[in-house]
């Protein structure tokens, strides 16, 4: 089994230490890791902001970077799933890297396994508010919507169940979206900040002291308001607190 | 909320009232009317509060009906057999209602409804009507149009009648004046209706305006509804209230209208079984609406027409990638659980239907006037998954976005952008160029002029703290330390070894070390 890793390209040029932390994980989990060079980005900016052939030279690079490889773990539920939405139209090696691209928490999930990822033996004593991101979330399935009258599951905060001493701050609206949403956050900047503040204080009312979450550009987002009120609360992606990169 | 306000004033928008007419093309600014609306924070609060409110409940409703997904797949199924086969089904819904003895109307667009409605009007000689609530009504602007022509029109659902005496229009299709508070809904009925003015509290307003609508009912020589599902194989009608107003208007007045877009149609009682189900629980979090009224035919020396509108239904059916809008049952659930609806007001749309939905079919109204409304979602999905007949609202979204960009409805500003970006996201070395730019501004240049620069991220939020070098940066020299190290050693160790220690030794710190606590 061939494996790739893709750290969207905010990653790459604003969160390396993210990126890095997945790699230790993975590398330790004994999983055999490529970081290929070619694609820096899947085109999801400006294909969601409706300028979809301007983003498919992205995507195209995307495909012709990790078709060789079986599987494609991107280290974001919206990038991850703007691949499995739309590489397929490009051709056979397109519906290949559409079916085999996974995001992280998917991947340590369902392939690797509770067991070995709780032998990792992370430790953060800290009580955490969980943000899956919407596309990982509704998209891909990384937990049960609460809108859907199907059994509950979370793999997100089933993984973060095995590090030693972190427990979940209770959230009165789990799922609801931050008010990211790519050139929504320019575009509609009222509503989004509101949407950012109106979860901050929802952590703030679990008595949260660290936001963990699948998706990094929705923690730019809170983070940033989160600094410019004066909000201390640190956020991190899953991968950092399963690499032991947090205290 | 100590930031919200420090932004100067925006003008009020007219479509932020709710008094915007329907035949203004103007295009909507979404995002301007959402922020009037957030100018008032604590508006916002309790705006958010009342829907979110619905939608728990609608949550709780949901939780008891184990079969709950089972009968949205069986909702959408049914609603794509009627649409594919609206042809025959209209034709024998006709054929069945007009043997029951009503009157079958055709009418092609919101013009030809409203004066098929005035022709019946005048030829039963009607000079009073009384509606209960129909958003297609709304949507042919029916009320202007009979008024100039002297019928006096009162919408009888208290949220319908509370909106129509502020001259305001339904902010949201299931609960039209959520966005008032009972402190102002007292001050429209003490002017209005003669109540004592400060009376807020929702019982003694309600009483009221019952006294004041009972009249309105006794006054009225013909009543109008509108139709939530209509079967072709009985040729029936069925109307889903909570207040009992449309059955006591029918029930009082001689004529009855009946107004549906032409994709209210489904087959038959049995199918009927399955929406009624779902619906409420949508809704309201109901079981079932409070009264559900079939009708079937009039009673006798009362005459029911039934007017079926077109007004762009057919031209939606058209779009391959659009259609399915038309599986719409106007639960207003999209609208209670869409994290912008409940913070931007349903006139932030400025269309008769807002909210997700209405942003996935004002645009096939009118591409230009609707152009900013499938903008105005972050694309989470949420309505998708709470659409009792799973209605793929935010992948309709995307391709609407995809269509206004197509048709040069794009700023310059985002068309410019999109166009560097398109470039630059698909280009490693260019992308690493920007990303080392990028990092260099943000680290030297003044946080002051950094906030200029950041433009509207930067207007609520602070940018993130530069790292010295990209993750691809690392990533490179570690592998040029490893190629050093196992030059170095004659051991053979496994790749994976190597990466693993050098990963350790790393720890990441190269691209950490600068990074602020």
């Amino acid at each position: 089994m061939t494996v790739a890793l893709f750290a969207p390209c905010y990653i790459d040029q604003l969160y390396p230490h993210v990126a890095i932390a997945a790699l230790q994980v993975l590398e330790r989990l004994g999983v055999v890791v490529d970081v290929p060079m070619g694609a820096g980005c899947c085109g999801q900016p400006p294909s969601n902001a409706g300028f979809e052939k301007l983003g498919e030279p992205a995507l195209a690079s995307f495909v012709r970077t990790f078709a060789q490889y079986d599987d494609v773990i991107v280290l974001s539920g919206s990038c991850a799933m703007h691949v499995r939405s739309h590489a397929s139209h490009l051709g056979a090696s397109g519906a290949h890297v559409a079916g085999h691209t996974t995001e992280f928490c998917s991947f340590l999930h369902d392939t690797i396994g509770l067991e070995r990822v709780g032998a990792l033996g992370a430790t953060y004593e800290r009580r955490v508010a969980v943000h899956i991101g919407c596309h990982g979330l509704r998209g891909l399935g990384l937990a049960s919507p609460s809108e859907l009258g199907v059994g509950r599951f979370d793999k997100v905060r089933a993984l973060l169940g095995t590090v030693n001493g972190l427990t979940f701050a209770p959230l009165a609206r789990p799922d609801e979206c931050c008010g990211f949403g790519g050139s929504f956050a320019v575009g509609e900047p009222a509503v989004s900040a509101r949407m950012g503040r109106d979860r901050l204080h929802d952590y703030g009312r679990g008595a949260a002291d660290a936001v963990v979450s699948t998706d990094v550009s929705c923690l730019m987002h809170l983070d940033g308001l989160a600094r410019r009120d004066g909000v201390t609360l640190p956020m991190m992606h899953v991968a950092e607190v399963l690499a032991g990169a947090v205290r | 909320m100590t930031t919200l306000t420090t932004r100067a004033p925006l003008p009020v928008l007219e479509h932020a009232t709710g008094t915007r007419a329907p035949t203004d093309h103007s295009p909507v600014d979404h995002a301007a009317a959402a922020a009037v609306f957030n100018a008032n924070p604590s508006r916002v609060d309790w705006h958010d509060a009342a829907i979110w409110f619905a939608r728990e409940k609608r949550d709780r409703a949901v939780a008891l009906v184990p079969e709950w997904e089972m009968l949205r797949e069986l909702a959408s199924d049914i609603k794509e057999h009627t649409l594919s086969h609206l042809d025959e089904y209209l034709v024998a819904f006709e054929t069945a209602a007009t043997a029951n003895g009503a009157t079958v109307h055709w009418a092609r667009d919101a013009e030809e409804h409203n004066r098929i409605v005035h022709d019946i009007l005048v030829a039963a000689k009607v000079r009073h009507l009384v509606k209960s609530k129909s958003m297609l009504t709304e949507e042919c602007g029916l009320n202007a149009y009979l008024e100039a022509r002297g019928i006096g029109v009162v919408d009888t659902d208290l949220g319908e009648r509370i909106v129509q005496l502020r001259g305001e229009h339904p902010s949201h299709i299931v609960t039209p004046a959520i966005h008032l508070t009972k402190e102002e809904v007292g001050e429209t009925f003490a002017e209005h209706l003669g109540t004592p003015v400060g009376m807020s509290d929702p019982n003694e307003l309600t009483a009221a305006a019952r006294v004041h609508l009972r009249e309105k009912f006794l006054d009225a020589h013909a009543a109008m509804t509108g139709v939530n599902f209509a079967l072709a194989e009985t040729g029936g009608v069925v109307v889903c209230t909570n207040e009992g107003n449309a059955d006591l208007g029918i029930v009082l007045a001689p004529v009855h209208i009946a107004s549906m877009g032409i994709e209210k149609l489904i087959p038959g009682p049995n199918e009927l079984a399955v929406f009624l189900r779902l619906l409420a629980r949508s809704a309201t979090g109901q079981r079932v609406t409070v009264y559900t009224s079939h009708m079937h035919r009039p009673a006798a020396g009362h005459e029911l027409h039934i007017v079926l509108v077109d007004n762009g239904r057919t031209e939606q059916l058209s779009r391959p990638d659009f259609w399915r809008s038309l599986k719409c049952i106007r639960c207003g659930a999209c609208m209670n659980t869409c994290p912008v609806y409940r913070r931007s007001g349903g006139y932030s749309y400025g269309a008769t239907v807002p909210g997700p939905i209405g942003s996935i079919l004002a645009p096939g109204m009118d591409l230009e006037k609707y152009s900013a409304l499938p903008f105005a979602s972050t694309l989470c999905g949420s309505c998708t998954a709470v659409c009792p007949v799973k209605i793929d609202i935010d992948a309709q979204l995307y391709r609407w976005r995809q269509i206004v960009v197509e048709a040069g409805h794009a700023s310059a500003k985002k068309q410019a952008a999109s166009r560097l970006g398109g470039v630059v996201l698909a280009n490693r070395f260019l992308l690493s160029l920007a990303g080392k730019v990028m990092r260099a501004t943000m680290r030297f240049v003044p946080r002051s002029l950094m906030r200029v620069l950041a433009g509207e991220w930067a207007r609520e939020r602070e940018l993130p703290l530069p790292p010295r070098e990209s993750f691809s940066a690392w990533y490179q020299a570690r592998g040029d330390k490893q190629v050093l190290r196992s030059a170095q050693d004659d051991n053979h160790r496994s790749a994976q070894d190597d990466t693993r220690r050098a990963a350790q030794d790393d720890n990441g710190r190269s691209a950490q070390d600068d990074r602020q606590p």
